[in-house]
């Protein structure tokens, strides 16, 4: 068995797919928070002024919420909340501590980066709905006042929860040394995927043997 | 020149420049002595050089429809069938109210866009206006309107360059029957007193004054003979506060979404020196573990002096 070779774990549409929605979630993100508190104003200056940050927010929105669909469709497959997944949530706290034992195995993705999946997908549409009753310019004019205020508080609070993710998100990847280069060139290595996601190590090299490396035990 | 009389200023959280004392004034609008001429409407179109497009008739009086970002003041004609089968013509001039807590103040983004002056006039400047519409969103009454010529959000600023001079605003001065009336706020409650003891004389039982609590008070007020039923006058909230929905937005919702972000970017922080990254230990040192064998350079060869020609094959 060659253990050296590295498994490819997302593909260049899917990497590229990935960071053109980042790309965008920032942009969309700083020129947001500038229009959210004043301590974040400024923010505006790096869209060309207040105007200009306002004029270009929502297409931003809405190329993020497009290619972001892009990611739905590639790999909502893989995100099914399995019971398997619910023993996972109630051992994140081992996750948390860097402990491994007792930490059922898992497949693609964990059930933290499951959850993680979903709860951008709805903070997304509440955002897409919401922004498009707020946005000036096209839509609010069909609207009651009623609706436009609650679309702008929800508009709000789905952008908070979306960044608060994105944080965890990033967190995660700096955390766990390794998946940064998955999504920037795409491969990890063996062991990486064997510690990781050992059901989906197993489901790519065909590996049948059960905890081969008598580490998960120990 | 530097304004020195701002008392409130959009997006901002320091105090702003506020040092001159002045008197608060107010606009008082008497509903029962107008006769909906609408001189104030083009007395605000002539001093603010505000030239709206001609619309279509409706069907009502009411003209232009709307307020629009070239039409800052309104007159909204109500027929009012009372209990006895009497027709009553209710005229009200809409505009904005000058609020004391103004919701489009506090709903604004843009640092500046929107003050309030120490004489109670909310001003709009419109250099630091980006277009947004949160002014519409936070105003209890429906007064701002952005323009689709420039989307910078335009109302009444009750002549506030007139006023900083010592002028009544243009309405004021051209109302011909005496209706809107200007000047300090307490004087403007003492004047609208007597007209309600003279409307309660006359038969009008509810007569009162519109300085609704809700929203701290307004620096434009009405007389109205039915001040129990406000929403008879083309609509005008009973209750006008701003939207608990809007204070939650620009309310709480503001400092509370900013403290949990960076304190999630804090959690994280403190987790990676506390507990530390999570790294593959074989990539990070090879073959760890299993020091006894060693893959062998295939170009080294075992010499066999039993073999025929001394040159055994490679290691097995």
């Amino acid at each position: 068995m060659n253990d050296h070779k590295p498994i490819l774990r997302y593909n260049a549409n899917e990497r590229s797919n990935h960071w053109i929605v980042a790309i965008l979630f920032v942009m969309a993100g700083l020129s947001g928070l500038a229009l959210f508190h004043p301590a974040l104003f400024w923010l505006s200056h790096l869209f060309g002024g207040g105007p200009w940050t306002r004029i270009l927010h929502p297409f931003l929105g809405v190329a993020m919420f497009v290619f972001f669909l892009g990611l739905v469709l590639r790999f909502w497959r893989a995100n099914f909340i399995t019971a398997n997944d619910r023993l996972w949530l109630r051992r994140v706290d081992r996750v948390m501590r860097n402990e491994e034992e007792g930490v059922p195995p898992i497949g693609k993705y964990n059930a933290g980066q499951k959850l993680l999946f979903w709860t951008l997908l709805l903070c997304m549409l509440v955002l897409l709905v919401s922004g498009v009753v707020i946005w000036r310019a096209w839509f609010s004019q069909y609207f009651d006042i009623g609706a436009i205020r609650l679309a702008t508080l929800l508009h709000a609070l789905a952008a908070f929860v979306l960044i608060l993710s994105i944080i965890v998100h990033i967190y995660a990847g700096i955390w766990i040394k390794g998946s940064v280069g998955a999504m920037l060139h795409g491969s990890v290595s063996r062991a990486w995927a064997r510690k990781h996601h050992e059901l989906w190590y197993r489901e790519v090299t065909g590996d049948k043997t059960p905890g081969n490396h008598g580490r998960k035990e120990g | 020149m530097a304004q020195q009389d701002i008392i409130a200023r959009s997006a901002t959280t320091t105090v702003p420049s506020s040092v001159r004392q002045q008197q608060e004034v107010a606009k008082l609008i008497d509903t029962t002595k107008c006769i909906g001429c609408k001189a104030c409407q083009v007395a605000c179109s002539e001093w603010n050089e505000l030239r709206d497009e001609v619309g279509h008739n409706h069907g009502t009086y009411d003209n232009p429809q709307d307020l629009t970002a070239e039409t800052w003041t309104l007159m909204r004609f109500t027929e009012h069938e009372r209990d006895d089968g009497n027709l009553e013509w209710l005229i009200r001039k809409d505009g904005c109210m000058h609020c004391a807590e103004p919701g489009c103040l506090k709903a604004c983004p843009s640092p500046g866009a929107i003050i309030k002056h120490a004489n109670g006039i909310v001003d709009f400047n419109q250099d630091h206006c980006i277009g947004c519409g949160y002014c519409i969103t936070g105003c209890p009454f429906n007064i701002p309107r952005i323009s689709q010529k420039d989307h910078k959000a335009y109302k009444c600023s009750l002549c506030s360059d007139r006023v900083a001079v010592g002028l009544e605003p243009a309405c004021v001065k051209t109302c011909p029957t005496g209706a809107i009336v200007f000047g300090s706020k307490d004087e403007m409650k003492v004047h609208a007193d007597e007209r309600i003891v003279d409307l309660k004389s006359r038969g009008f039982d509810k007569a009162g004054l519109y300085d609704p609590d809700g929203v701290g008070g307004t620096h434009v007020m009405y007389v109205l003979h039915h001040a129990d039923t406000p929403k008879l006058y083309a609509g005008l909230p009973d209750q006008p506060v701003i939207s608990p929905l809007v204070g939650l937005w620009k309310g709480i919702g503001k400092p509370l979404g900013l403290l949990a972000m960076g304190a999630a970017v804090l959690a994280g922080f403190f987790h990676y020196v506390r507990v530390g990254p999570q790294r593959v230990e074989e990539d990070e040192q090879p073959a760890p573990g299993d020091g006894s064998v060693h893959p062998v350079d295939p170009s080294v060869h075992v010499y066999d002096p039993t073999k025929p020609g001394g040159q055994g094959g490679p290691r097995p």
